[in-house]
């Protein structure tokens, strides 16, 4: 299995929802839509259409850069993390 | 039976709600909700009594959020919300609006509307305005290309109306399959074309009470009203300080009776015209505007307020109410004619409804 780290930003949006999960190992894309059957809703808070990930959200496997299409191997650690720029707008 | 009065604000920072009896003298604020997304439009579920507001976060894209306990908890929902794998990315949701037999209709950015026969959980595309042939011509004002104003027909459910900037009035007739532009008789001076079908400045408008035919406009360009459905529009702006403006209120149940705040021009800062805060109001369908500014600052108001954030109650005297850019929220309880600050320190208000709750 590998692991995903949720934003805690993203946290209060599913109360109850933990941070840390544990997924089939694939691609970024496929951990996503694998977290969004038992969290219904959470892809669309990070993809838009494309599909590509929304443009302040950012994602690492195993400290480096990625996207929907990276691998994700077994014993991987997934971070989503909101860019600091999205908060620009407001 | 008790009467509550609510006000509730749409913020950059999340939904604020201002709570007070039919006095509407005192009031309460709690908040923010919505976990401090920014928030555009905020309704009440006329099935439900539900609260719905829309808007969109700058990380995790648009959503509307429902609140069954008066605001305590939030759900959100996006489910449907989309122009699809191949269209552009919806940024946020704009406006929301009720129609009479309880559908609701959300305006977003790039302009577009959607609906919800559920309460806002899960929304389907009108895709016919997108269709209409125009659509490539259209272009954003300075708030984007946003679908701001929904204005459902009161009883039939077939026909609405909807205001885009910089784009213009549409009408459907067919339950949103087909829409026609309804900008005739409206100017668009900085369009080398005075009057073009489209491409026009709408900055909002309300139906009159009990008259559906007509419809009041504040535009970029002047304040009009159309006994017509919008097939033509007649301009009211003479006796107005100013042409420029964003908000325009009418009253629940008097059709010769609607309010706006003009600033002072587009191109000199969109404060109060000279610094004076005053709103007006009409008694006559436009033909004659009367000032208030009794209880307003006088001088040294370098605020404006903006096209969704102001709102009208159902009590009589009716009560009015206003937020500026700068946070403040003005209130007044004898329909414009005296006015009270609420509160000084809220985020840039965007938007406010008025509620009456009976208990």
């Amino acid at each position: 299995m590998a692991t995903v780290l949720l934003p805690r930003s993203l946290l209060t949006l599913f109360p109850g929802v933990d941070r840390r999960h544990e997924v089939a190992p694939g691609t970024v894309g496929s951990a996503l839509e694998e977290l969004d059957r038992t969290i219904p809703g959470l892809r669309d808070r990070l993809v838009e259409p494309g599909p590509r990930l929304r443009p302040h959200i950012n994602v690492f496997v195993d400290g480096e850069p990625g996207d929907l299409a990276s691998p994700v191997a077994r014993g991987s650690t997934v971070h989503v993390i909101p860019a600091v720029s999205g908060g620009s707008a407001t | 039976m008790t009467t509550r009065t609510q006000l509730l604000v749409g913020t950059p920072k999340g939904i604020f709600i201002l709570e007070s009896d039919a006095t509407r003298s005192d009031w309460s604020v709690r908040g923010p909700g919505c976990e401090g997304w920014p928030i555009h439009d905020v309704i009440v579920d006329p099935g439900s009594g539900a609260l719905l507001a829309g808007g969109g976060s700058p990380w995790y894209g648009p959503a509307v959020f429902r609140s069954e306990d008066d605001g305590a908890t939030w759900t959100h929902s996006s489910v449907g919300l989309t122009y699809g794998e191949d269209g552009e990315a919806i940024k946020t949701v704009w406006s929301l609006a009720a129609g009479p037999d309880g559908t609701i209709y959300a305006g977003v950015e790039p302009a577009g509307l959607f609906r919800s026969s559920d309460g806002g959980v899960t929304w389907s595309h009108v895709a016919g305005l997108r269709d209409h042939p125009t659509r490539p011509g259209w272009a954003p004002g300075n708030g984007g290309l946003i679908l701001h104003t929904i204005v459902p027909h009161p009883t039939d459910t077939d026909r609405a109306w909807v205001g885009i900037s910089a784009v213009g009035v549409f009408e459907t007739k067919d339950g949103g399959a087909t829409w026609e532009p309804r900008n005739s008789g409206v100017r668009a001076d900085f369009n080398p074309e005075p009057n073009p079908v489209t491409g026009q400045c709408v900055h909002k408008f309300a139906a009159a009470a009990g008259q559906p035919e007509t419809l009041y406009q504040q535009n970029h360009c002047g304040v009009y009203r159309t006994d017509d459905g919008g097939e033509h529009w007649d301009e009211i702006t003479p006796g107005l300080p100013g042409q420029f403006g964003f908000p325009l209120v009418t009253h629940p149940r008097d059709p010769d009776t609607a309010w706006v705040i003009p600033l002072n021009g587009d191109d000199k800062g969109r404060y109060m015209p000279e610094a004076s805060a005053g709103v007006w109001r009409t008694h006559d369908r436009g033909t004659t505007w009367l000032r208030s500014g009794d209880g307003l600052p006088q001088e040294h108001a370098y605020w404006g307020v903006l096209r969704e954030a102001m709102s009208r109650d159902t009590l009589e005297p009716v009560g009015i109410a206003f937020g500026t850019g700068t946070g403040q929220l003005w209130h007044s309880a004898d329909a414009g004619l005296t006015w009270n600050l609420v509160t000084a320190d809220l985020p840039t208000i965007w938007s406010v409804e008025s509620v009456v709750r009976g208990d």
